[in-house]
């Protein structure tokens, strides 16, 4: 690089694009000495539209077409006209090479925040983190959205809009219901999966079609046959079990059912580390573009536009502050891992108590191991420091309908460290945010009917839309559906049923 | 190593648009009902903008299985200020701020989605009430006045528009450029020829070849023709749009008492469609509310369509308004005047006749086009006759339909487009 010269990378607030390739090879440079280990990456710019689509399409390029896509844009580009949002400043894509995305509008200094923020911080944690790692594919990912985008519109050709539409929106409706949470899912790729969707097809019909064998079997295999449960096991993954089991969806369909799913299963690492993705990516991008100061490759009008979007990404309204929305993962996410570092670097007393392991190790290594190994909720259980919580001065609130009043359980003190964690982890797992739904049982022997099973976790119901997600489930199975609820003492009630009179349409 | 910057500012705008239509096409039914109250309350001059419309956001809900409201809960907030641990208080009311401010996760929120429709969204949502067909929604969200122009020239065209002068003149250089060579040669074998005959004696085998060459080649160039479909040159013209220049519509109305808010709407709804017609094809179009019950009178939008009088009902009041303010203002010379009159149908007995004569003395021969509507269900009056003894003289010039619903606006624009059409 040149550095004889002006020190400074460039001036000014109107952005070229040498400008950014430069900021991008000089944050790239100490990026790779702080041994940040990234993805390839491309940076691409768009216009605000641009940016509003890629919000609609949640963030992907390409993605097949749905009416709700297109609510979402209008949502958002309503809320945007009348200022009542600034559109995120980033939107990085977990692919390889990994995409990031520069709005035309940024000035020069958010150009290089969003550079550090999305193309070297989150580009390092989904290469590393393992949630990413065992259940993404980032370099087929775009593959599989091109893949799935021209078999729908493939279908939307064969079998009409409207009937594509219909399963795409029950589709969606289970889709937060549809991924594993303990298997991993083999990678994914185009010619692959345009090879195996035919054998699947095929494949997949004739296991169905023998499920539903309505030949006259032996009697001494009917015999066995009424012993047997189906599913042997509950089934949790309600889209795989559709995809797999519904009696009456034509192989088209269930390919369709799969895409949700398998798209579905992409985002959810996302879900489970969002406090930790985008803390560790606020803390890069704090780091490398300080260290740019400290360098002096940036002057302090740079550092005061950053500093000033930075803060305002990082702040943490307090309870009875009338923009508080619950805790900010931006946040919390920055503050813990910048505590981390300071645990390593500078311990206190309490913190070699409480973190015997980190104090005063090499906060780099630290680091590594936090950010790889750890989602969500086990990094809040594992390093969020009782000097944090006297910061975000936190207290946990306990609301028991059986109770007239609130209760503060724990608050920043000696006695409510452990359950103040605690419960902020618990807070942070999917497992018991989503209702606990499974397919309990199907009567093979009668009308076939599905009856899903809600294990009631700590007496919170289902809400009163699932219902109308009950009907959706009824479509994709083509018979009665029925909803049950287990309590915790065992006792099982029926919620609702769904009829439907649907054969196969001919 | 450098980074790989892209610029997609110029890819695929408008990528949402697919989605965007979508999910116009699956809640057509709210967005119609959405549009119809935003009609009651436009202007009719105001149909060239996008609109704001809000459907209600419960109908357009994604619903999942989500835990609702009840049973037990914890969770982390930050920012105490005041708490002991094992203080209690009161539940915050929902929707709030505080904690549980956050969008309730039922997602049952039922606020009305609030969204903003193009102008081409928007007029096909306002057509598609009106029932009107596919060739008359094009025309109306077309321009469709056209001044040909000249634009070149051709090598294609009908005969009528052969340009004679570039026909000759690319004829006359084919002809040089073709027969040049042959001329060259000829005047060779001329200079020869004339060489062998002087000679002595006579090559006579020379001379005879010679002599059959240049008949040779005078043959060739003969049979160079004198015009070829190659020359032809046609004058080019080219349709540019033009709106035509001015026209001016007036707006009768009867605001008598029998005439009430939904049957106001309804002439609206004629109103702002003539408006739009009349739009399409004009430059400049001016509008002039009249209304009437017993006296008429001019007013501004407003009162046209929202104050309310009580009282008789004698037409021909308004038209002779319309004649005065005609001859005051709009010379018909260099006027396109439209008029559409509407009413329930109600009229004073001996004034029916009256009305008729004024329209066919005075005031049909100066308009374009006048329709009538008749928004009622009951039976035709003595007015709707008179003037049904109007539409078979005038026939063309004057339309005349009962309407009792928004659909059966369309046949008076049947009328007036075949006309436009012809």
């Amino acid at each position: 690089m040149t550095k004889k010269r002006s020190r400074l990378i460039a001036e000014g607030s109107d952005w070229t694009i040498e400008a950014i390739a430069q900021y991008d090879s000089e944050i790239g440079r100490i990026a790779r000495n702080y041994g940040l280990d990234t993805y390839r990456h491309q940076l691409e710019i768009i216009t605000a539209e641009q940016m509003m689509d890629a919000y609609a399409a949640i963030g992907m390029p390409v993605y097949y077409h749905h009416w709700s896509f297109g609510k979402h844009f209008l949502e958002t580009e309503n809320r945007y006209k009348r200022g009542h949002m600034g559109l995120a400043y980033e939107i990085v894509i977990n692919s390889d090479p990994c995409i990031a995305y520069l709005m035309e509008e940024n000035t020069l200094t958010m150009q290089a925040l969003v550079i550090a923020h999305a193309a070297y911080g989150h580009n390092s944690f989904f290469k590393g983190n393992h949630l990413f790692k065992q259940w993404t594919s980032a370099d087929a990912i775009i593959d599989y959205l091109v893949f799935a985008r021209n078999y729908i519109a493939e279908c939307e050709e064969r079998h009409g809009l409207e009937t594509v539409e219909q399963l795409l929106d029950a589709c969606h409706a289970l889709s937060n219901l549809g991924v594993d949470r303990y298997k991993r899912s083999p990678p994914l790729s185009l010619e692959k999966e345009k090879m195996r969707q035919r054998e699947r097809e095929a494949y997949l019909q004739a296991q169905v079609n023998d499920l539903w064998r309505t030949l006259p079997r032996h009697e001494t295999a009917v015999a066995d046959v009424e012993e047997r449960r189906f599913p042997e096991e509950p089934e949790e993954n309600l889209l795989y079990f559709i995809e797999k089991n519904a009696p009456l969806l034509e192989p088209w369909q269930r390919e369709i059912v799969r895409i949700v799913r398998k798209i579905g299963q992409y985002f959810y690492p996302q879900r489970q580390t969002q406090v930790m993705n985008e803390g560790w990516a606020c803390f890069w991008h704090y780091t490398l573009l300080n260290t740019l100061y400290d360098e002096g490759r940036v002057n302090e009008g740079f550092m005061f536009e950053f500093l000033q979007s930075h803060t305002n990404v990082v702040y943490q309204p307090p309870y009875s502050s009338k923009w508080y929305s619950g805790i900010n993962p931006y946040a919390l996410g920055f503050a813990m891992w910048r505590d981390i570092r300071r645990i390593c670097e500078t311990p206190t007393d309490e913190d070699r108590q409480w973190f015997p392991d980190i104090a005063g190790s090499n906060w780099r290594e630290t680091f590594d191991f936090a950010m790889r190994n750890f989602k969500d909720e086990s990094f809040i259980a594992q390093f969020l420091s009782p000097r944090l919580m006297r910061e975000f001065r936190l207290f946990a609130v306990l609301d028991d309908d059986s109770r007239a009043k609130l209760q503060v359980d724990a608050i920043h003190n000696e006695q409510g460290y452990r359950t103040l964690r605690m419960i902020l982890a618990e807070q942070y797992n999917l497992g018991s945010s989503d209702p606990n739904l499974q397919v309990w049982n199907v009567d093979l022997r009668g009308d076939r009917s599905l009856t899903l099973r809600h294990f009631v976790h700590r007496r919170r119901p289902l809400a009163e839309q699932s219902n109308a997600a009950l009907r959706h489930l009824a479509y994709l199975w083509g018979f009665t559906v029925r909803l049950e609820q287990q309590a915790a003492d065992g006792e099982v009630a029926l919620l609702a049923e769904c009829k439907t009179e649907k054969r196969r349409p001919d | 190593m450098t980074v790989r910057i892209v610029d997609r500012r110029q890819d695929s705008r408008n990528k949402s648009s697919v989605n965007r239509s979508r999910f116009i096409r699956r809640f057509k039914g709210q967005i119609r009902k959405a549009v119809a109250d935003a009609i009651a309350k436009r202007g009719i001059r105001d149909l060239e903008s996008g609109e704001k419309i809000g459907i209600p956001g419960k109908d357009i809900s994604e619903p999942h299985f989500h835990h609702g409201r009840g049973g037990v809960r914890e969770s982390v907030h930050p920012g105490n200020d005041r708490f002991q641990t094992g203080d209690e208080m009161d539940r915050p009311p929902p929707g709030g701020s505080g904690q549980g401010g956050k969008a309730s996760p039922d997602g049952e929120g039922l606020d009305d989605f609030v969204f903003t429709l193009t102008r081409d969204e928007f007029l096909d949502i306002f057509f598609d009430e009106l029932a009107l067909p596919n060739l008359v929604k094009r025309q109306l969200a077309r321009i469709d006045e056209y001044r040909r122009v000249r634009a070149g020239y051709t090598q294609s065209g009908v005969p009528t528009n052969i340009n004679l002068v570039r026909t000759m003149r690319g004829a006359a250089g084919r002809r040089v450029a073709v027969a040049g060579p042959y001329a060259t040669r000829l005047r060779g074998l001329q200079a020869e020829l004339e060489e062998a005959l002087d000679e002595v004696p006579p090559d006579a085998a020379e001379v005879e070849r010679l002599q059959r060459e240049i008949a040779c080649l005078k043959a060739r160039r003969e049979a160079v023709p004198f015009i070829d479909p190659f020359d032809l040159r046609y004058s080019n013209r080219i349709r540019i749009p033009e709106p035509s220049t001015q026209a001016v519509m007036f707006c009768l109305m009867d605001v008598s008492g029998s005439m009430d808010e939904a049957k106001k709407q309804m002439a609206k709804r004629f109103f702002m469609l003539l408006y739009l017609f009349l739009n399409r094809n004009y430059e400049h179009i001016e509008v002039v509310f009249i209304r009437h019950h017993t006296t008429a009178e001019e007013v501004d939008e407003d009162n046209f369509f929202h104050s309310r009088e009580t009282g008789g009902t004698i037409v021909s009041s308004a038209l002779k308004l319309m004649r005065q303010i005609i001859g005051e203002r709009y010379a018909s010379s260099t006027w396109n005047i439209y008029g559409a009159q509407a009413s329930d149908g109600d009229n004073w007995n001996d004034d029916s006749p009256r009305c008729r004569e004024l329209l066919a003395d005075s005031i049909l021969p100066l308009v374009q086009y006048f329709a009538y509507i008749e928004i009622t269900d009951g039976e035709p009056q003595n007015l709707w006759q008179e003037y049904e003894r109007l539409a078979v003289t005038h026939a063309g010039l004057f339309a005349l339909q009962r309407i009792a619903a928004a659909s059966d606006i369309y046949p008076v624009f049947r009328e007036l487009f075949r006309k436009r059409l012809a």
